[in-house]
């Protein structure tokens, strides 16, 4: 990957001068390459990551689902995985291999939202065979964010 | 009853006259300020000298599973077999060398107990042992320590802080025995392209000097390839090469390194370190056999990341007025003061007063350091920047 790309994916809110430093190029050129990555949609947006662990708000349930899908003629798994995903509820969706064929990540406002949700929502969903949720009790880490240990810097602030 | 007692224990015992060897030693300039830094909040420090990332956890984990093998002994005096061996095809495959690892090999608490050692293997009442300045804070108390007398070749800012040949010729006398060189260079971060390091070798065979050279910062050389001292032409047997893992792989608290070099002086080393040490700790030296198996990436990755840093406080340093060259290694950088302040002391207090950045005044390492600070990125960009825009400020106050 682009190494301006390999930065903003760790830190969205470098500017072009700062990433042109590291990189020892003209800002010019990275604010350039920037705009193109933009409006091709390889970078979709920025947004902060927010460890929800400290901010536990009341009405926020997390659960992972599990489905087997039958796969139709021509669309193969696409069809009914974007029926899926077209749902505000689902956070996100993945076709995997193995035992089962989508994952996907569904927010509501209890367990009881949730498995409504999944009962006569998602199960209604021509083509799906079979459910199985996972509710999320805790989150350690995400996208190589830690949730639960705060890392604080344990160096002396002054050594040789 | 118990008062009388107690006015017995006050009466206590007065401590015999301490060792005026050891009481002579300066104290570390780092030291001072570092208590200073101690007593105050929301500090940024760019004084940190070791890594900002965590021992890549693969090499955690294997020293974590010795423990609860039961691994928990004392090893042989000069190190797992192991790691040596493992130390062997190392030094080979990265630069050419082979050391036996048998007789030419010992792994030490950290490159600062091997340093240690070599200095009290190898001098005598009398011996002069030459060092570069600026440098690492013990070369010199070291040398001292071990009855030698430290002779200073100083190095400046208009040759980028490089050791010249005939800087080094002129500071020798009859009494000079070795030259302790250190590149990448801490505090400065200088590298040496490979007809420097042979022109300075003509010299070191022209006065017949041994080296030592610690390369600890090896893995952090940025424009070109680390050449290791050794392995120029006669310096595997003029040479003790000096190495470890705090820096290259995010290792400090593990306190392994390790000295390469002629089986007799290995030998004296290891007499004076099974007196002293017994033997490295060996979870670290198991750790170690573990980064040097699978750890290669991991160093790359790290490599890449203080490359991006040090390209981006450089130009920002030079930006708001602390002049600097660029480094070509380690993750350090040595920046000179504007010419508003008195000194480097003035600077570094001041500014810690003020803006709350911690910065190592540049007199810790070395005696014509005083318009100089060391500045080190081993800190993410972001706190970079944070204490940048803080430094920025201050100059632009001072300046008026
Ligand atoms: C040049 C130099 N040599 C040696 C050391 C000590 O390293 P170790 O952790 O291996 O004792 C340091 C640490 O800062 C250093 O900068």
């Amino acid at each position: 990957m682009d190494e301006i790309l390999k930065i903003l994916e760790k830190d969205g809110r470098q500017t072009p001068e700062e990433i042109a430093a590291q990189l020892q190029l003209p800002v010019r050129q990275v604010a350039k390459k920037i705009a193109e990555y933009e409006k091709k949609k390889v970078i979709i947006r920025y947004k902060a990551v927010i460890n929800d662990e400290l901010v536990p708000q009341e009405g926020d349930a997390r659960a992972l689902i599990e489905v087997k899908v039958r796969p139709q003629k021509d669309k193969g798994f696409d069809g009914v995985a974007e029926k899926i995903y077209r749902f505000p509820e689902v956070v996100s969706c993945m076709l995997l291999s193995g035992t089962y064929d989508l994952l996907v990540e569904v927010t509501g406002n209890n367990i009881h939202s949730i498995s409504n949700f999944v009962s006569q929502k998602l199960s209604q969903i021509e083509n799906v065979q079979g459910t199985v949720t996972h509710f999320i009790l805790k989150k350690y880490k995400e996208n190589g964010d830690f949730f639960t240990v705060t890392s604080k810097d344990e160096r002396l602030p002054v050594s040789a | 009853m118990k008062a009388a007692m107690n006015r017995k224990i006050k009466k206590a015992y007065p401590l015999p006259k301490l060792s005026s060897v050891a009481e002579q030693m300066p104290p570390s300039g780092i030291r001072l300020f570092f208590d200073l830094v101690l007593t105050m909040d929301d500090v940024i420090s760019l004084g940190v000298g070791e890594p900002d990332f965590n021992t890549p956890w693969h090499i955690s984990q294997y020293a974590i599973e010795k423990i609860e093998t039961g691994f928990t002994t004392y090893t042989s005096n000069s190190g797992l077999m192991e790691l040596r061996e493992a130390i062997t095809d190392n030094v080979r495959k990265t630069y050419g060398l082979s050391y036996d690892p048998v007789r030419e090999i010992l792994i030490t608490v950290g490159v600062s107990e091997a340093y240690d050692l070599a200095l009290r293997a190898l001098i005598n009442p009398g011996d002069e042992i030459l060092v570069h300045e600026p440098c690492y804070v013990s070369y010199k108390p070291l040398i001292s320590l071990a009855g030698g007398s430290p002779r200073v070749v100083s190095t400046r800012k208009e040759n980028g802080f490089k050791v010249l040949p005939k800087d080094l010729a002129s500071n020798c006398s009859r009494r000079s025995k070795a030259f302790v060189f250190n590149y990448p260079c801490n505090p400065t971060g200088v590298t040496y392209s490979k007809k420097e390091l042979e022109a300075l070798a003509s010299v070191i065979r022209e006065k017949n000097l041994f080296v030592i050279s610690d390369e600890i910062y090896h893995h952090l050389s940025f424009d070109h390839p680390h050449i290791s001292f050794p392995i120029l032409d006669g310096f595997k047997e003029r040479c003790l090469y000096l190495n470890g893992f705090s820096k290259g792989y995010a290792m400090t608290g593990w306190r392994i390194g390790f000295a390469c070099g002629p089986s007799p002086l290995i030998a004296l080393m290891t007499k004076i370190h099974q007196y002293t040490m017994l033997c490295a700790s060996v979870m670290g030296q198991y750790a170690a056999i573990e980064a040097l198996k699978n750890g290669s990436e991991d160093t790359v990755e790290m490599k890449n990341e203080y490359f991006r840093r040090r390209n981006y406080i450089v130009k920002k340093l030079n930006d708001i007025g602390l002049s600097c060259h660029v480094p070509g290694g380690a993750f350090y950088v040595f920046p000179e003061i504007p010419a508003c302040f008195s000194s480097d002391l003035e600077f570094a207090n001041q500014l810690l007063k003020e803006e709350r950045v911690a910065v190592v005044p540049g007199s810790a390492f070395g005696r014509d350091c005083s318009r100089h600070i060391r500045i080190s990125y081993a800190y993410s960009v972001d706190k970079l920047k944070a204490a940048s825009e803080r430094i920025e400020r201050f100059i632009k106050r001072h300046q008026g």
